[in-house]
């Protein structure tokens, strides 16, 4: 370990819930609103008993749904509070009108989301229709693979959301069930070492509600104001792409943990064929890929981490070249009939001077595990694309 | 790129809003005839969107908020104000 990086540690097995809530205490946030819902259940709970034990010094809102919950943080980010709440599925789609609110008012909430299908049918279990619906509302999205990723991830989207070039809300989404109740092996951190790492915090500036120094929030504008906000707005979201990566690699300096950023690249250099994933299921396929490896198949994986903003540059340099990709998904594009994350790779493959096959694969809906025989059908599919052979565009795994 | 304001969102400060004038659409003016006044204070109670202000020994409209709605000259018990239309520039 170099100079300056933390040395004391303490590992514990912890569900996903309990590892995010770990991370919470040790960001500090002053105002907690959040309304109970499977599977993030757990996370408040443990945030309650923090506050109950004196752990955390956060005021705890206690809310009537989740569409109160974003708009108290709204008030409390735009007085200047550092905050956090959390939600899963129905309970995102309930705060859907603040959602925006909180991101076009540029105000560096976070929030963690333990994913959840979408209704109908009547299901608690995991899936990324809720987060992914709405990737164009404004957020940054990062998507982590274990539960680990979950709590660095937290600690870092402070620092991302406050950043004076930043001012953005974060979204920390992790796969209901499969994190989120789930045990891990965690290392957590030492307070001391996460008040160093989250110390640039205390120089960023923002718009403040102050008294002594009235502005307004909320402004009515006319609509030539609206156009230079949405201007500034997708502005902050480029320049996160770089600031994602910088944080990354501040992460590691201090922790010794490194996720790469936006994309996480897994055996990509001399591969022919590519696997895109996100979430927890990219650890299943990593297995998929080291045996693949170990048969004499030259394939790697992209994992996405950033959904939004989305990583082009980096994911044209990682799969330029290649033979074919195979995206898998967990959540359904309705009307384009794919997968949401087939449909943003696509966009930005279409920006390469050399055609790349590409397939795409819908998987583990409404908790269905997404396992390694799935991911050896999809890896032979993509293959077939490799070779110029006839293949199916895409393959719904859990039932064909 | 030209902006408009220093701010990423809608935020904005206090003298921005006082400067704005929401009166641009009247297309009629209260005019007082300040000697017929007698400083009841009718119109300064009825104006819907206070802008009525006290001038000296007489109540007038101040224009930039004024929508010209006319509620000051009904009320008014000495006729002392006068709609009249708005003209073009």
């Amino acid at each position: 370990m170099g100079d300056g990086m933390a040395t004391k540690r303490e590992i514990r097995m912890l569900t996903g819930n309990e590892a995010a809530a770990q991370a919470v205490r040790l960001c500090r946030p002053s105002v907690i609103a959040a309304y109970p819902i499977t599977p993030q259940s757990e996370l408040v709970e443990e945030l309650a008993k923090f506050a109950a034990e004196g752990l955390i010094d956060a005021e705890m809102v206690e809310v009537e749904g989740e569409h109160s919950a974003m708009s108290v943080l709204i008030g409390a980010s735009a007085a200047g509070a550092r905050t956090f709440t959390a939600t899963s599925g129905q309970g995102l789609a309930y705060m859907y009108e603040p959602y925006f609110a909180a991101s076009t008012q540029r105000l560096p909430i976070v929030m963690a989301i333990a994913n959840r299908e979408m209704l109908n049918p009547s299901i608690v279990a995991a899936g990324e229709q809720d987060f992914v619906t709405l990737k164009d509302g404004g957020w940054v999205i990062i998507v982590v693979e274990n539960c680990q990723e979950l709590l660095d991830s937290l600690i870092m989207a402070y620092r991302l959301a406050e950043d004076s070039e930043i001012q953005l809300p974060v979204n920390i989404c992790y796969d209901g069930y499969y994190l989120s109740h789930l045990s891990d092996r965690v290392e957590i951190p030492t307070q001391e070492d996460v008040d160093v790492f989250l110390s640039p915090t205390q120089k960023y500036e923002r718009p403040k509600v102050d008294p002594d120094k009235p502005l307004i929030c909320v402004s009515f504008a006319p609509g030539t104001l609206m156009a230079e906000y949405r201007y500034k707005h997708c502005a902050a979201h480029e320049r996160a792409k770089s600031k994602i990566d910088e944080i990354d690699g501040e992460l590691f300096a201090h922790f010794g943990r490194s996720y790469g950023g936006q994309i996480e690249e897994y055996r990509t250099e001399d591969a022919e064929v590519i696997l895109v994933t996100m979430g927890s299921r990219s650890g299943t396929a990593k297995v998929v890929v080291d045996r693949k490896r170990d048969e004499g198949l030259n394939i790697g994986l992209v994992k996405i981490r950033s959904l939004r903003p989305f990583p082009h540059e980096r994911l044209i340099k990682a799969l330029e070249g290649k033979k074919a990709i195979g995206v898998i998904d967990r959540s359904v594009c309705f009307g384009r009939n794919c997968g949401h994350l087939f449909v943003d790779v696509k966009a930005s493959l279409a920006d390469v001077a050399a055609p790349i096959a590409m397939v795409n694969f819908i998987d583990g809906l409404g908790g269905g595990d997404i396992t390694i025989e799935h991911i050896e059908r999809a890896v032979d599919i993509t293959y077939q694309a490799a070779r110029g052979e006839p293949h199916k565009k895409v393959t719904w795994l859990a039932l064909e | 790129m030209k902006f408009q304001t220093e701010y990423e969102a809608a935020w904005a400060s206090v003298e921005e809003i006082i400067l704005l004038k929401t009166s641009d659409w009247r297309y009629q003016r209260p005019v007082t005839k300040s000697e017929k006044c007698c400083q009841c204070g009718s119109c300064y109670l009825y104006c819907p969107s206070g802008s009525v202000i006290e001038e000296g020994n007489y109540f007038t409209a101040n224009l930039d908020y004024c929508k010209g709605c006319g509620i000051c000259a009904k009320v008014c018990p000495s006729n002392a104000i006068m709609m009249v239309r708005e003209k073009r520039e």
